[in-house]
């Protein structure tokens, strides 16, 4: 592989750019592999790259029945943030701060990881006593979260409106500086440039359609639409389909996949300087690096697989965006999609081993899993590895559910992912 | 917004009179203090999350307010019928349990001919 560097890109403007070579290879399936994995997002292509970068694992295929990068992780508002109320959640999501920290580095991809700050507004006094409760929560466990009253919130971000005459009135705000955005086309790329580098096979547009298992109930390999595969050890990461690949080995998970949807206006000159979300009235918003502004909507009520969504939740979230920054009211939207999103009851993530020897699952990461994807990719690629969690996934198994040790983030903070 | 049929009011009506309530037809197991873990999880958590062909409870809750069973495909969102509480699952209508997204501009163009 050849680095990319401020040299590589002088070098290339030299011969009319002729030398970059293709970011991943696209080889055919062995007939075997150490290690399948199931869905090529950022989560299935991190594991794959930190199988081989830290555990030595290079005979890994990453199996994905579209395009890489073509599901959730293109499909998400691109927030990071690791202000959650629980241990097991701060655990995993700050391991997942700490790498995007340096996540462009590692891969030598320029993933635009952007700390510019993500801002909770508060609009009554559940609101305050909630996020107070959170920044509390945080700064004892060493994570950033301050609050802010409305002055100081309109000071960091100008187009908010807090007059108290407003639809939505804000009483004051919760801000994480570390929070951001990052590129997240460029994180599974940059994921897939560096595994393939190492010697991951990542194999697109061939779908996974049976798990095939031993006399021991062990698993054998995969069945896919490019004949049988085997392997030792396979590891689940399929996202809103999650229920559908685990269904193949007869094992049953807690979730219900329902469409997400996200939208985008036409580009503007910087004018939004960080990530606003507001839970209350359910609407998040933030600029790209290309200028537009990227809103983020609700759920829909019902299970569904069909990548769309209702026009209502849409409306209810622009309805919200256009009270609470009245800026924007003449902005023009200019693509709107859906996402599959993988829901468990306490609305924390599953991450852990299942009743089948090597069969390995990490689903359920909702409507939140973009800004985990380092950090769920690290620990999974542990998990897969060593067969057992590491110290701090520990609390996502899927046994949580018999147990009744739940992670209920959902009922304490109704915050939005 | 889906368009929805209460079988108490006998109307459509639209989405935002309904609120969805999950699989249809599990049966709360009359001895719960005696169940184990496992079946407790799996009648309390496990769900089916077809692709497909799926059978759910909505609530007509700013209408009637009352309870139905639906059969709906959950990868082009349409409801194949719509049933009282209470009753069995319903034989559906002649027409495929199960479409695949329409995904292209090419393929609406053809069905359109």
């Amino acid at each position: 592989m050849r680095r990319y560097s401020v040299f590589a890109v002088a070098r290339e403007a030299m011969r009319a750019h002729k030398g970059w070579e293709a970011q991943w290879a696209s080889p055919e399936p062995r007939s075997a592999y150490d290690v399948i994995i199931v869905g090529a997002g950022g989560h299935g292509l991190g594991a794959a790259y930190y199988l081989a970068k830290e555990h030595g694992i290079t005979n890994v295929a990453v199996i994905e029945k579209g395009w890489l990068g073509g599901g959730n992780t293109g499909r998400n508002t691109t927030i990071i943030r690791s202000n959650y109320l629980y241990e097991e959640s701060m655990d995993i999501y700050e391991h997942s701060l700490k790498l995007w920290e340096g996540l462009s580095q590692d891969l030598n991809y320029n993933v635009m990881y952007s700390p510019r700050g993500v801002m909770m507004l508060s609009h009554n006094t559940h609101d305050m006593q909630s996020f107070k409760r959170h920044i509390n929560a945080n700064r004892l466990y060493g994570i950033d979260n301050e609050w802010l009253t409305p002055e100081q919130a309109k000071a960091y971000v100008p187009p908010l409106d807090i007059a108290k005459t407003a639809r939505y009135p804000i009483n004051g705000a919760a801000l994480q500086r570390r929070g951001g955005t990052a590129r997240h086309d460029a994180v599974a790329w940059g994921y897939a440039r560096a595994a393939s580098d190492r010697g991951v096979h990542i194999i697109q547009n061939c779908e996974v359609t049976g798990i095939r298992r031993g006399p021991n109930g062990e698993v054998l390999g995969v069945e896919t639409s490019k004949g049988f595969i085997g392997a030792k050890k396979i590891g689940v990461s399929a996202a809103g389909h999650s229920s559908v690949v685990m269904e193949m080995a007869g094992v049953r998970v807690p979730l219900h996949s329902t469409p997400l949807q996200a939208l985008v206006s036409e580009p503007l000159k910087p004018i939004f300087p960080c990530v606003v979300m507001s839970n209350t009235v359910h609407a998040y918003i933030s600029q790209s690096d290309k200028g537009e502004l990227v809103i983020g909507a609700g759920t829909d009520q019902y299970n569904s697989y069909s990548q769309t969504g209702g026009l209502q939740i849409i409306t209810h979230t622009l309805d919200a965006i256009c009270e609470l920054f009245p800026i924007f009211r003449r902005v023009k939207m200019m693509r709107q999609w859906g996402g599959i999103t993988d829901n468990t009851p306490d609305r924390s993530p599953i991450q852990g081993i299942t009743p089948v020897p090597g069969l390995f699952v990490n689903c359920g990461w909702g409507t939140g899993g973009f800004k985990a994807t380092p950090g769920s990719a690290n620990l999974f690629a542990h998990l897969i590895a060593k067969g057992e969690p590491h110290r701090l996934a520990a609390g996502l198994t899927l046994d949580r559910f018999r147990t009744g040790r739940l992670i209920d983030e959902a009922a304490a903070a109704a915050v939005a992912h | 917004m889906l368009l929805i049929h209460c079988p108490y009011c006998e109307e459509d009506r639209s989405e935002l009179e309904f609120r969805w309530a999950g699989e249809a037809h599990i049966a709360r197991p009359e001895n719960i203090s005696a169940i184990s873990d496992e079946e407790f999880a799996e009648y309390f958590f496990l769900r089916n999350n077809e692709k497909g062909l799926t059978y759910e409870r909505w609530r007509h809750i700013h209408g009637c307010g009352r309870f139905f069973n639906a059969a709906r495909d959950t990868v082009s969102d349409r409801f194949l019928t719509t049933y009282k509480a209470g009753m069995p699952k319903q034989p559906l209508p002649e027409t495929g349990a199960s479409e695949k997204t329409v995904e292209t501009y090419e393929a609406t163009e053809g069905d359109a001919r």
